[in-house]
């Protein structure tokens, strides 16, 4: 039996009200934050995912977007690393679709289901762009996805499933192109988004001989919060009863992202004996019959789509969110100087990417970033790996600089001391101002420091604990 | 060890304004450094046997120094240890002399900070690393989190901890009006220093020194020969150094509350003078003031003040002009502005002037012993020097 043995999501603490856009905006987006990206938050979802799940037993990590910070490089190779997952794995990026997602947890069900892989961790993040004043800027959301797929202890068997695909130019956004484009909204939404959703449902209820009334929620893919329940209604479903809320209110259309998340969502609230169905949508749909067991409630004890829902700052300050997506341009910052060393950044990867301290065999001192002689007691070379990432700590003290030019000011730094030991000197993000000060509890977040010669450069930063 | 007491004499020193000298290139300020020192120790630039040269941004072999003075082939090294590089400069000299290898030697430190766009070509990053994932801020953030750490552990709330450093800020200041050189030489009143626009909590921009280029140099030789070039010499009595190697990054048992670099090198220094109790036998001090917060805390880890009294000290007046122990008579890097491989040698300066009874209106009554210190780098990572004079018996 294969299917979903843990899921996990993550969604920016930032919200865009939609006002703030144009005046007849409703609602609210998730927003990255300026330090966040697709991958930033493909980390933290499959954090949420693993949460009292052993790291090490993962034989894979697929990345999901549509939004990878790179053309050329492997996601998945940054996200398992941050996600502290054994390199001797199955790493792939699932691109260029808004159906990548959907293609990903496919393609998992089927490694594992070879029995070329024993759990594979299924990522799915967007951060996508709409021309400022758009409609999709309007509709877009930030936010990630994770599942775990596995043959034991499964909470959600993978029944059936169906796949289409259809070739037509609805939405697209070309190679150098920042922002998405689409063709006029009757000819896509007939012809593309109901017609070849429509069309795989159908396929997959007749092939499979299910009928409206087996599922107890629905879940797809919705360009818009419209089309989500006219497509429902045009299947047989009813949209009150058995439809997924589609969020759009509260977070937005997440891309790739978005099916994954309304099933996490949906996840959250099913009873061992549902039937969910799940449907995509991207030049084509993929369609899956999945059954909740009795371990679902063995996986709840995670922040979730729920969670993150609830733990949110909203802003109306549009200025500032063309400034944090690069849209507008800012006042260049006069550092860092010099250039970042590849061959450094590869020595250190266990140190920044895993955020793997040392402890001293010796004295038990643990030391971040690791040393080859313990500060404590001196011995050489006789450390042990100690992993920080998943450690709460609080902060000694901090600072906050004011003048430095920034996408966010004041920029807050911090020394922060780890329950069970080390101590650290890190950015601070997602803050508040007033509510930094010595004793706050903390945890670690994996974040974007910069981007310089086309080189992302990714580092750890304290944040206040999300509640 | 004998250590250093008694071994090496200053007999001349040179110290150019400090400021936006947009017209001064780094090899002017060596020459007009280095030449006011001749002049003072009547001696020519052939004298000079060896010389250190300090700077971070201005000249990376001794080379230039050969080439701004034309001294002909003789040994030249230059020093880099950051905010402490000045003093370094001269301590180096100092064991060029001690040891017996050479007569005479010259110790310069220049700094032309100016014609960098921040300051600085290089931030403070990377103690650790070369992956640049470290901060890469201004080094007043990295005294902020002495300042917050300070209040929060004596229970200080913002305003009360601002005045005090206010306080610190207005005595600079007000010394400052007496020194020529000085970039700044203004008063500030409290009001002013403690509604400055904020740079990095708790620091305001008036907590904080300004950057300027200045570079300032020093004669030494053994006390025999000084004795026969001049009466007013000035004797090294003892000097202290200490690098922090990141135990306060990689410690959590480091407060942030002192600095143990400075602790180190004052023991030292103190151990090598015969001092035991500085608030008594230093007449006049000259120490690292790049923010307000540091001075506070020097006070308490060169043992002016006991641990958490500074504030009280500073309430009293302690360390104004005509207190108890003056501080930074010359304004200190508030007024100076901080070149800084120069700054420890234009300390050593103030010191060498006030020794001698030279300083001008801002001369104390007392200066038998003196006191540097420099401090630079960032939290657990400090290295830090402490030098004391004295004049001969």
């Amino acid at each position: 039996m294969v299917g979903i043995t843990s899921y996990g999501a993550y969604i920016p603490l930032f919200r865009l009200s939609r006002e703030a856009i144009a005046k007849a905006g409703r609602g609210e987006k998730a927003i990255c934050s300026f330090d966040e990206d697709s991958m930033t938050m493909a980390v933290a979802a499959a954090s949420d995912c693993l949460n009292g799940i052993d790291c090490r037993t993962v034989d894979g990590l697929y990345f999901a977007s549509t939004t990878s910070p790179y053309k050329e490089k492997l996601g998945a190779a940054t996200v398992a690393m941050a996600a502290d997952l054994r390199r001797d794995i199955i790493t792939a990026d699932f691109a260029n679709s808004l159906r990548a997602g959907t293609a990903a947890f496919k393609s998992a069900i089927d490694a594992v289901k070879a029995g070329s892989a024993k759990q594979v961790m299924v990522t799915a993040a967007d951060c996508r762009l709409g021309t400022p004043g758009s409609a999709f800027e309007q509709n877009c959301g930030d936010g990630a996805g994770a599942l775990l797929i596995g043959d034991t202890d499964v909470a959600v068997t993978v029944e059936a499933s169906y796949s289409v695909y259809n070739e037509m130019i609805d939405v697209w956004r070309a190679d150098g192109d920042t922002f998405i484009r689409s063709w006029e909204d009757r000819f896509t939404l007939t012809h593309g988004y109901l017609e070849v959703v429509g069309e795989a449902v159908s396929g997959l209820m007749q092939k499979f001989n299910f009928s409206p009334g087996d599922f107890a929620k629905v879940v797809f893919y919705s360009p818009d919060a419209r089309r989500y329940a006219e497509l429902a209604r045009s299947l047989g479903f009813d949209a009150k009863t058995q439809l997924q809320d589609s969020l759009f209110a509260v977070m937005g259309n997440t891309g790739a992202a978005y099916p994954i998340m309304l099933l996490v969502a949906a996840l959250e609230e099913a009873k061992a004996g549902d039937r969910i169905l799940l449907a995509s949508y991207g030049n084509g749909s993929d369609a899956f019959v999945l059954k909740v067991t009795e371990q679902i409630e063995e996986i709840r004890d995670r922040r979730g789509m729920k969670g993150h829902l609830a733990s949110k700052r909203l802003t109306t300050d549009y200025k500032k969110y063309l400034i944090w997506r690069g849209i507008l341009p800012q006042e260049t910052i006069p550092g860092p100087v010099g250039f970042l060393s590849a061959p450094a950044a590869w020595r250190e990867r266990e140190a920044n990417f895993r955020l793997h301290g040392v402890k001293c065999q010796v004295c038990g001192t643990v030391q971040f970033p690791p040393q080859r002689v313990c500060t404590k007691c001196h011995s050489k070379d006789q450390f042990e790996t100690y992993r920080l990432s998943d450690k709460k700590a609080r902060i000694f003290t901090f600072a906050m600089d004011y003048v430095s030019p920034a996408p966010e000011l004041p920029t807050v730094t911090t020394t922060i001391d780890f329950e069970g030991g080390g101590r650290m000197e890190c950015y601070m993000t997602d803050r508040e101002v007033e509510q930094v000060k010595p004793g706050l509890s903390v945890e670690m977040s994996f974040r974007k420091l910069f981007v310089k010669d086309g080189v992302h450069n990714y580092f750890w930063k304290s944040i206040p604990l999300r509640t | 060890m004998p250590g250093i007491k008694d071994r090496v004499a200053i007999v001349g020193m040179g110290c150019t304004k400090f400021g936006e000298l947009w017209d001064k290139s780094y090899k002017d300020l060596m020459v007009d450094a280095c030449y006011e020192a001749f002049e003072d120790a009547g001696i020519e630039p052939k004298d000079i046997q060896a010389a250190w040269y300090g700077s971070r941004e201005s000249g990376f072999t001794g080379s230039h120094l050969a080439n701004a003075l034309k001294l002909e082939y003789i040994p030249i090294t230059r020093v880099e240890n950051f905010c402490a590089g000045g003093t370094d400069t001269f301590r180096n000299a100092c064991y060029g002399v001690a040891s017996g290898v050479y007569d005479i030697a010259l110790a310069c430190g220049v700094e032309k900070l100016k014609d960098h766009l921040s300051g600085f070509s290089m931030y403070i990053t990377d103690p650790f690393d070369r992956s640049m994932v470290e901060w890469d801020l201004p080094p007043v953030s990295q005294f902020a989190q002495l300042a917050n750490r300070y209040f929060y552990h004596y229970g200080l709330s913002y305003e009360e901890g601002k005045r005090i450093l206010a306080k610190i800020a207005v005595k600079n200041h007000h010394n400052g009006t007496m020194s020529p050189k000085a970039q700044f030489q203004r008063e500030v009143t409290l009001e002013q220093v403690v509604n400055a626009p904020m740079i990095s909590y708790p620091l305001g921009l008036l907590d904080a020194c300004g950057l300027s280029d200045g570079g300032a140099a020093a004669i030494v030789t053994t006390p025999e020969i000084a004795s026969s070039m001049r009466k007013d010499y000035i004797l090294v009595k003892g000097l202290g150094m200490a690098n922090g190697g990141g135990q306060g990054k990689l410690q959590p048992e480091y407060d942030f509350i002192h600095i143990p670099e400075t602790v180190a090198a004052g023991k030292t220094a103190y151990q090598e003078a015969g001092i035991t109790n500085p608030r008594q036998e230093i007449d006049v001090a000259i120490v690292h003031d790049c923010f307000t917060i540091t001075e506070l805390l020097i006070y308490e880890d060169l043992g002016f003040s006991p641990r958490g009294k500074a504030p009280d000290d500073v309430e009293a007046g302690t360390f104004t002009l005509d207190g108890e122990l003056p501080v930074n008579t010359d304004g200190g890097l508030k007024c100076f502005g901080h070149p800084l491989s120069a700054s420890g040698l234009r300390m050593i300066y103030e010191i060498y002037k006030q020794l001698q009874g030279k300083a001008g209106a801002r001369q104390v009554k007392t200066a038998d012993i003196g006191l540097t210190h420099n401090v630079g780098g960032v939290c657990g990572y400090f290295n830090c020097a402490v030098a004391i004079f004295g004049r001969p018996d």
